[in-house]
């Protein structure tokens, strides 16, 4: 039997009668990268505030690791280890580089409520901090104020932070989008990097990122799920080819 | 890459060692109550600035903690007769109690609706302590003795006070500056700039700000509590929303979210209250108006803040 570390059934959202996400059901398999697309508004970034708790489903339920967590508070799912970015990107810019990452780190300390102890204290997790910013090349970056990076290295701490966590699984929403082509190439060796035994659910627009990274792709268009499969089979599917006319074409994606 | 932050910071044992030996010998030169005044008002604002600066929290009820902590140490040391540091401590933790049921009510809510909530709260504060006759009404809670600090130390005169107030200002400071820079202000930041990231991050942000809120409103009472003390008087325009508005008016002032700030702005609005020539009379409430303006217009970050920002300027250069 499939090991499915994220299933969804029935999940609906609507917004004061308009449906966003409409009676999906997902299924993510432990230790693939799976990837959603679909059409700008096809309700997305909704399904991910909803896996992830950030907003109540109309319908439907969440299961995480085989456990109902449709009524959980979102702070409460993340520290199950499954851990979203969000679609711009989500930093603590006034801090450093280095103060970023030991958000991360800092509640495995066990003193985050800790307002008497001095903050020197979080000094031993500098060399685990250092480690994580080396592995998505941002050792050099660590006494910058995150504020005054390049975007895409601004995306790369995200991970970073995230991979802090030690989740065993991870959202991304559209980590390439906005990006330049060399960062592009950076940012998906370093999703390929940190897929290694974890599981990765990411929306992504490039086609081609999601060609040659994704295991399986589910195509969502006005909220429900148009077609699911891998890259080849839902590439050849006329209805998803419809749903891209006048976009990408997805055949050419591979190039 | 930032040098000019840890020049600021390098800068900043020394600084504060300086203002702490101005503060030592300061009763000599200048009027003891009038500074004490300062100290308390500067204590008060620096418990706002934690939760407005650092924990991005706007509370419109501040004047809810002030007053309760000065009528509850008043009726603690005039009509109990226990002695004035447990009577501190008394409207220290009775504005913490406060504190917490306030910000149970509204951490659920943010921005406007946090500012409504915690005015609204200490509007019905205001009118307890006009209809409940033990508050004294209008005329406060008058004829506080000050007694003997642990029974021991006369605080009639005026030096003695002196010093406890600038002990407790100093104690209240360093609470905050510690809890700025502790690894629970690190999480408190994290918030302040991206809340849901927090969240993302298993971070229970309400239970943060909570914390955050009871600190300050604790130490707001602490200021309050001491302010009693020194006037002998707890009076009712402390539990007034003018004092809420004071205190943010003081913080943004002096510069929000930095440590030294919100002494600045307390130190310059209570001089200029203090010291108007009789004549301006109520006028005083316009020119505070003006002042407001004019900071929100052209210096939002305050006069600290701003000469933050003129020193990291040519510190680059
Ligand atoms: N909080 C909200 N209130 C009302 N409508 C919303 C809300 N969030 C999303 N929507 C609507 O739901 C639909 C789906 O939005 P969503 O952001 O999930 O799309 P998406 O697939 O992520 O699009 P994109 O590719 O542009 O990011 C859109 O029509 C959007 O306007
Ligand atoms: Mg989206």
């Amino acid at each position: 039997m499939t090991d499915f570390i994220l299933e969804t059934r029935g999940l609906t959202k609507e917004f004061k009668g308009f449906t966003a996400v409409s009676d999906v059901n997902l299924k993510v398999e432990r230790g693939t990268i799976h990837a959603l697309i679909g059409p700008n508004g096809a309700g997305k970034t909704t399904v991910f505030n909803l896996v992830t708790k950030f907003l109540p489903p109309t319908a439907g339920t969440i299961h995480f690791k085989g456990e109902d967590i449709t009524h959980e508070a979102p702070a409460v799912t993340a520290r199950r280890g499954f851990v979203r970015s969000f679609q711009i990107s989500a930093t603590f810019p006034h801090l450093t580089v280095m103060e970023n990452v030991r958000i991360g780190l800092q509640r495995k300390l066990g003193t985050e409520f800790h307002f008497w102890k001095s903050e020197k204290s979080l000094n031993k997790l500098n060399d685990e901090a250092m480690a994580l910013l080396e592995a998505v090349d941002l050792g050099s970056f660590a006494e910058t104020v995150t504020a005054e990076m390049p975007y895409g290295r601004k995306r790369a701490l995200e991970i970073a932070t995230t991979l802090a966590l030690e989740p065993d699984m991870m959202l991304l929403d559209e980590p390439t989008q906005g990006m330049g082509h060399e960062d592009i190439e950076r940012v998906v060796e370093l999703i390929r990097k940190v897929s290694a035994n974890r599981t990765i659910l990411m929306v992504e627009h490039n086609l081609s990122v999601v060609a040659n990274l994704c295991d399986r792709i589910t195509v969502l268009t006005r909220g429900s799920v148009l077609a699911e499969g891998t890259y080849a089979e839902v590439s050849k599917n006329p209805q998803v080819l419809e749903a891209y006319v006048g976009s990408d074409n997805m055949n050419d994606a591979h190039h | 890459m930032n040098a000019p932050v840890s020049f600021a910071e390098s800068k900043l044992p020394l600084l504060l060692g300086a203002l702490f030996v101005i503060g030592l010998i300061a009763p000599f030169a200048v009027y003891p109550t009038f500074l004490m005044k300062i100290l308390c008002y500067a204590l008060f604002a620096c418990a706002f600035n934690l939760l407005l600066g650092f924990a991005g929290l706007l509370s419109f009820g501040h004047a809810a903690f002030l007053g309760t902590a000065g009528y509850v140490c008043g009726m603690m040391v005039r009509d109990v007769g226990v002695t004035p540091e447990v009577g501190i401590l008394a409207g220290t933790v009775a504005a913490g109690l406060l504190g917490w049921l306030f910000g149970w009510l509204a951490i659920k809510r943010t921005g406007i609706y946090f500012a409504m909530i915690t005015l609204a709260l200490a509007q019905m504060v205001f009118f307890l302590a006009i209809q409940i006759k033990e508050t004294g009404g209008e005329d406060g809670l008058q004829g506080v003795p000050r007694g003997h600090l642990f029974g021991l130390l006369d605080l009639s005169d005026n030096i003695a006070m002196y010093y406890l107030v600038f002990a407790i200002f100093c104690f209240g400071f360093f609470v905050i500056y510690r809890t700025i820079h502790s690894p629970f202000g690190q999480i408190l930041k994290a918030i302040r700039e991206n809340e849901p990231r927090a969240i993302s991050l298993g971070y229970d942000v309400a239970k943060f700000k909570l914390i955050a809120f009871i600190i300050s409103a604790a130490l707001a009472g602490m200021a309050g509590a001491t302010k009693t003390l020194v006037f002998q008087l707890a009076s009712l325009s402390d539990v007034h929303w003018h004092a809420s508005g004071e205190v943010v008016l003081m913080t943004l002032l002096g510069g929000l979210g930095t440590i030294l700030g919100p002494v600045v702005g307390a130190a310059t609005i209570v001089t200029l209250q203090t010291q108007m020539p009789d004549s301006v009379g109520s006028w005083v409430t316009v020119i505070m108006g003006v002042i407001f303006v004019i900071c929100v217009l052209s210096f939002r970050r305050g006069i600290v803040g701003e000469l933050q920002a003129l020193i990291k300027r040519s510190g680059v250069n």
